[in-house]
């Protein structure tokens, strides 16, 4: 089959930005969204361009690092899946994309589709983790923990950091993001002790990024490619709350 | 170059406590002006830059990617091993050991073996208190399955995600640590050079991915963990970015290789779609428990599968290996599919392929009950693939998928380097000739958690005080060769693109140098590398500057450094003249087509030194001694 | 106290804060209704029903002075709602700086998220007219002081403004739906067990208070309500 691109093309941080339109051409069924890129990357090598940048790594579904915009939709239109894990058979012939990068003010673009989602890093800094020094941890099957439990928080530790949740909320917030650590860690009992002040710090390093806040658009749970659910937001928001009046960490 | 392996004294059950008590300490006031440079965030990385940063150094870490939570440890599956004997069906320390060294065809030096055992206890404490979210059984309590063919349920496991959430667990507390000052974390650096001082290794050279600025490091000490080099076959499992850099860039600079040609072939991976093809994706192992592997009988049978008669299909591990049949070894069942495809009885469009079969299974438990077992692998499989397994067999083939190869490293975990120290799949340490599943997390975790953090402490104590920094002249110079390496690169301007080298070479490898070897081939490629490099330094094009994010400029230095490694490793595995573990040789087989060791001649590590780009290597040796495991040959049938 | 105010810190303390005065606005916005029922009883009934708003409390507060604590109240939730909200927006705005070329987000969540800050607008604007209407009388015609059941009546018999009316319930039921639902998410109120009911819930309030308020001028301008 063949594809009509329009590309976002930008070659620095700050620089302009525009549209570029391409074709691909002999796109086979079984490739991969980014296979598809590849091809056209060699044909624009070959014809003494640059390739078109973007972030992958796993191409597994896994890792994280690909993302971006597909005819407005993150990570295209399949539900659950990550771009590098989308393949061309979700297409027909003649399709037109608009491929753009992730927008939001906390996610400058670096070069065509690639962004600067390090504030996710500094999230987790400011409290997504447990403190425990190594080598100090007691016997592992000391503390049952529900199952339940521990299933709440695989679900919410499945999150990747791809971005796309901020990528689709209208207001480019990051609670999507930031509410699946607080559910993760906040649902074990070993995440308990520092459950109040881990909240307090991440919400203000989430804000002090330049998210946005969130609205409950629920559009964050539609992109994620890993069907980490709005209802965590809800968590983070009564963990937040219950900082604020009852923990001596508000 | 002299290896000293540093074994200590004393019976391998208390080698390691005894070490431990006479390892050196570091002042505790001093720590902290200690610097320490960590390159790779992945389990191994981010495991010994958060534990270093607590006791107190100050820790420079690297990684090419975007987050450190995106190394390619994410994206292990199955589980992690240790001998934790929850399920008291008799797994013990001593168990783990054992199976780990007979697993590795006695390639695995004993004492780093039983370590690794002992400390496996202490990695789940750890996890689990950082809230690593194992599965859990309802009582509360961890979950175990058995993997790999383990006749102990000693796998913990997170989904199948555990290498993600091991990793999460690690890169929280690297987080926490570069939030609290003490690790510095640069994303997106890439290291390209190592640097030597008076013969010890004191710092690095990176260029910083996003505006292409060449950097350099100083530290007293320098750890490597950066990952298995398996993208060497360019069709592989590892992540499109891991590579062979670092490790090969500390090779010329001195660092002994040890085995480069032990590499793992995984039996279950989705067979490569075109020519286009950029990965390879693994299927869990688990798959074999319920599927039932086939070929056609005749050759060139395109028929659908559906329509070819039970008499004319091939159950061919089941033929060869009544008693384990789907289940035999991950090298057994990979080497017997590229047989069966090499004499044209391959499947799929490409003829690159075998069947794995869930009709009898389906027929005899009902689909739910496979669908609940394996639902989301065959929703993997489908939306790779656009084929419904529940339907139509699944094709696989195998794939390289890990490289128990990798620097040498003493008891210490230092190389021959004085100074540069190697954590994780970069070092050769513990698998021997072939790795069980779910020890590779094991080893990565036990290296950077409890190991390195005390045998740096070591070298940094014996160590004199010096005031090097970046102004040291050795800096400059390797500075200037980095930046000699990508100008040259942007100037060829040829006509080839650096994927299409990287596929040139990966094929090559896979033909002589992949799952089953000979001589001549290895041979041919012997004549063949060489010539392949040349022309990528003549005719490679390398498009845009050196002074932007330049992802062709980083593959590029990534493929030049394969072109020269690729060379080494057949030169290992033509020295080799034995068949153990995933290095095969044709001419070692014994009468059923299996392995056939040459304990005599070969119950070592082969460890290469580098003479020069072109130059034949130079093998040293470390004898490897059996005491506490007894050498026997392995039998699956 | 302090704790309040350091709600004022983060996103989500003022969204908590907006959540929490919203509360107290749907409260309004169902008792209104169901008071205003009372015009169904004819006008004495209805007209003794605003006189009663202004004695209740008695005698514990004068005349009119409970009414004046409640109005004080909810003025205050209005400001701190507006005030929030526009914050909030804002940052909003800063947040997606450039936006994109082509964005199918709006297809994913619902009208009614999605016109939150306009229905907003469109009731305060409502609620200024309906003072001067209903209240103070200066956007009124035929306004009696005292005589309610007169005003009600005589106001929405005429077209134009019943209409405006109508239109205007529209709005504020989608704010209200979504305000309601997603109000609970703000409180985390999401018990597992509970979130299926959350969204009918939220669609029967909005629906009651909105077909609640409309009837009023549809019996008015029907004759069912008139002297
Ligand atoms: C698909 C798959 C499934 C697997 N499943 C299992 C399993 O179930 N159980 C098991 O035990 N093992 C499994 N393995 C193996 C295991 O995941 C790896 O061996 C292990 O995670 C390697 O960890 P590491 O820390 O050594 O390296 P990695 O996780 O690969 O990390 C390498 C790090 O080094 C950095 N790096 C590399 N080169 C450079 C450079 N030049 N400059 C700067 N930084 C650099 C990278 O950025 C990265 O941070 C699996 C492997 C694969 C591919
Ligand atoms: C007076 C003019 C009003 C304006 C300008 C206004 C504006 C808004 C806006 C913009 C929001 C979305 C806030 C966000 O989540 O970002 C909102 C939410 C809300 N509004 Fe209003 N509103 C007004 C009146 C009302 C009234 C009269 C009610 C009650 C009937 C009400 C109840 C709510 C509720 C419950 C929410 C949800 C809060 C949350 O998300 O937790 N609002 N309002
Ligand atoms: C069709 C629907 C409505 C009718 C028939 C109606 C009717 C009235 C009447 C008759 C009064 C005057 C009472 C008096 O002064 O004695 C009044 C006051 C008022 N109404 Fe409404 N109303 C309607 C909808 C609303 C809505 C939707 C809101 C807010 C969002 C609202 C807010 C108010 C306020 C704030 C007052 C003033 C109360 C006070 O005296 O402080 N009304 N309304
Ligand atoms: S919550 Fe989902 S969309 Fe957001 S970063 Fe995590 S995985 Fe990506
Ligand atoms: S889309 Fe945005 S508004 Fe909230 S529910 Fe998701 S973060
Ligand atoms: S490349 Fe890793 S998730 Fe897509």
């Amino acid at each position: 089959m063949k594809l009509k691109l329009h590309v976002w093309r930008q070659n620095g941080p700050g620089n302009e930005g525009r549209f570029e339109d391409y074709v691909a051409e002999n796109v086979s069924e079984h490739m991969s969204f980014l296979e598809m890129l590849d091809v056209v990357n060699e044909q624009l090598i070959a014809r003494g361009d640059e390739p078109i940048a973007f972030d992958h790594d796993c191409r597994e579904g896994i890792c994280g690092s690909c993302g971006f915009m597909i005819n407005g939709e993150p990570h295209g239109p399949l539900p659950s899946t990550t771009v590098c894990q989308l393949h061309m058979r979700n297409y027909r012939d003649g399709d037109e994309l608009w491929i753009e990068p992730w927008r939001a003010t906390a996610f400058p673009v670096i070069r065509d589709l690639i962004v600067d989602r390090s504030p996710l890093d500094r999230i987790v800094q400011a409290g997504g983790y447990i403190s425990v020094r190594t080598g100090s941890a007691p016997e592992a099957n000391n503390i049952a923990v529900p199952k339940a439990n521990a299933d709440l928080a695989m679900d919410a530790a499945e999150c990747i950091a791809c971005g796309a949740c901020v990528a689709a909320c209208p207001n480019a917030s990051a609670m999507l993001f930031t509410g699946a650590k607080v559910t993760h860690l906040g649902a074990l009992p070993q995440g308990q002790p520092e459950r109040y002040t881990r909240v307090v710090e991440m919400v203000t390093m989430h804000d002090d990024e330049g998210f946005g806040h969130c609205t409950n658009h629920g559009a964050c749970q539609t992109a994620c490619p890993k069907n980490i659910k709005v209802d965590y937001i809800g968590r983070l928001n009564a963990d937040l709350r219950k900082a604020k009046f009852r923990h001596p960490a508000g | 170059m002299e290896l000293n392996s540093r074994i200590p004294a004393g019976p391998v059950d208390e080698k390691w406590s005894r070490h431990r008590f006479e390892m050196k300490l570091v002042n505790p006031a001093n720590k902290r002006k200690h610097k320490v440079i960590v390159v790779g965030s992945g389990l191994a990385g981010a495991a010994a830059s958060a534990t270093m940063a607590e006791l107190g150094y100050d820790v420079d870490c690297f990684c090419f990617q975007d987050s450190p939570r995106r190394a390619h440890s994410i994206a292990a599956q199955g589980g992690i091993n240790a001998a934790k004997n929850y399920q008291a069906d008799g797994d013990s320390v001593q168990r783990l050991f054992y199976d780990t060294v007979k697993g590795g065809d006695f390639r695995a030096r004993e004492a780093n073996v039983h370590r690794l055992a002992e400390i496996s206890l202490n990695i789940i404490d750890q996890c689990v208190a950082q809230g690593v979210p194992f599965a859990r059984e309802y009582g509360g309590n961890l979950a175990n399955r058995s993997f790999g063919g383990a006749q102990v349920s000693r796998t913990f496991y997170a989904r199948g995600q555990t290498g993600q959430q091991l990793l999460l667990g690690a890169y929280q507390a690297l987080e926490k640590e570069v939030r609290s000052g003490k690790v510095r974390m640069h994303t997106r650096h890439e290291m390209l050079d190592l640097v030597l001082i008076d013969g010890r290794a004191r710092g690095i050279v990176t260029r910083d991915l996003m505006n292409g600025a060449i950097e350099s490091w100083a530290a007293d000490a320098v750890v490597l963990a950066t990952g298995g080099y398996s993208n060497v076959f360019f069709l592989s499992t590892n992540a499109k970015g891991c590579n062979v850099t670092a490790i090969w860039r500390a090779h010329r600079r001195g660092a002994g290789f040890a085995n480069p040609c032990f590499t793992q072939i995984h039996p279950t991976c989705i067979p490569p779609s075109g020519d286009y093809q950029s990965k390879l994706t693994l299927m869990s192992e688990s798959l074999r428990n319920d599927g039932r592997i086939w070929v056609p009988v005749k050759q060139g049978d395109t028929r659908p599968p559906k329509d070819i008669p039970e008499a004319e299909r091939d159950y061919y591990l089941e033929r060869h290996y009544p008693s384990f049949g789907n289940l035999a070894p991950r090298d057994i069942a990979s080497r017997r599919a590229k047989e069966a495809v090499d004499e044209g009885r391959g499947v799929g469009p490409s003829g690159v392929g075998v069947y794995l079969d869930f009709r009898d299974s389906i027929g005899r438990l009902g689909r739910d009950v496979i669908a609940e077992r394996y639902g989301n692998l065959f929703d993997m499989y489908a939306n790779i693939t656009g084929e419904n397994p529940y339907e139509v067999p699944m094709r696989i083939y195998p794939a390289p998928h890990y490289t128990m190869g990798g620097l040498w490293v003493d008891y210490n975990l230092m190389s021959t380097v004085p100074g540069l120290h190697v954590a994780g799949e970069a070092n050769f340490s513990d698998h021997g000739a072939n790795r069980l599943g779910a020890s590779a997390l094991m080893q990565g975790l036990a290296d950077g958690y409890f190991i390195l953090p005390l045998t740096i402490g070591d070298y940094i104590a014996r160590m004199k005080p010096d005031d090097v920094d970046t102004s040291h002249p050795a800096f400059a110079d390797v500075e200037r060769e980095v930046r000699e390496q990508a100008e040259r690169l942007l100037s060829i301007n040829g006509s080839r693109t650096v994927n299409d080298f990287h596929r040139e070479l990966g094929a090559l490898m896979w033909e002589y140098c992949g799952m089953a070897r000979s001589e001549e081939g290895l041979r041919t490629a012997l004549r063949k590398i060489p010539e392949l490099r040349e022309q990528f330094w003549r005719d490679v094009r390398v498009p845009g500057g050196a002074a932007t994010l330049n992802q062709s400029l980083e593959h590029a230095g990534r493929v030049a450094d394969f072109l020269e490694f690729a060379e080494l490793m057949c030169y290992d595995a033509l020295d080799r003249d034995e068949s153990c573990g995933g290095h095969f040789r044709v001419e070692h087989e014994t009468a059923e087509g299996e392995a056939r060791r040459d304990d005599e001649r070969f119950a070592h590590a082969s460890v290469w030194e580098f003479t020069g780009v072109g130059n034949t290597p130079k093998k040293h040796r470390e004898e490897l001694t059996f005491e506490s495991v007894q050498l026997a040959q392995r039998s699956y049938k | 106290m302090r704790r309040v105010f350091s709600l004022w810190d983060s996103t989500v303390g003022k969204k908590i804060m907006m959540a929490t005065t919203g509360v107290i606005l749907i409260g309004f916005v169902v008792g209104h209704m169901i008071g205003n029922l009372k015009v169904y009883q004819g006008a004495d009934a209805f007209n003794h029903y605003a006189e009663g708003l202004r004695t209740v409390g008695e005698p514990f507060f004068g005349s009119g002075q409970l009414l004046w604590i409640i109005r004080i109240v909810l003025l205050a939730a209005v400001g701190i709602h507006i005030l929030a909200a526009v914050q909030l927006v804002m940052r909003s705005r800063k947040a997606r700086a450039i936006g994109y070329r082509k964005y199918e987000g709006d297809m994913v969540f619902s009208y009614a998220s999605r016109t939150m800050t306009w229905g907003g607008l469109i009731i305060l604007g409502f609620v200024v007219y309906h003072l001067m209407h209903l209240t103070f009388g200066n956007a009124h015609p035929d306004f009696v002081h005292g005589n309610a059941y007169h005003n009600f009546v005589t106001g929405f018999q005429s077209w134009p403004v019943s209409i405006a009316y109508i239109l205007t319930m529209i709005p504020l039921g989608f704010h209200l739906y979504h305000g309601f639902w997603s109000m609970l998410q703000t409180f985390g109120a999401t018990n597992p067990k509970m979130n299926h009911v959350r969204r009918p819930i939220a669609a029967a309030l909005a629906g009651v208070v909105v077909l609640g308020n409309i009837s009023f001028p549809v019996a008015v301008l029907a004759g069912l309500v008139g002297y």
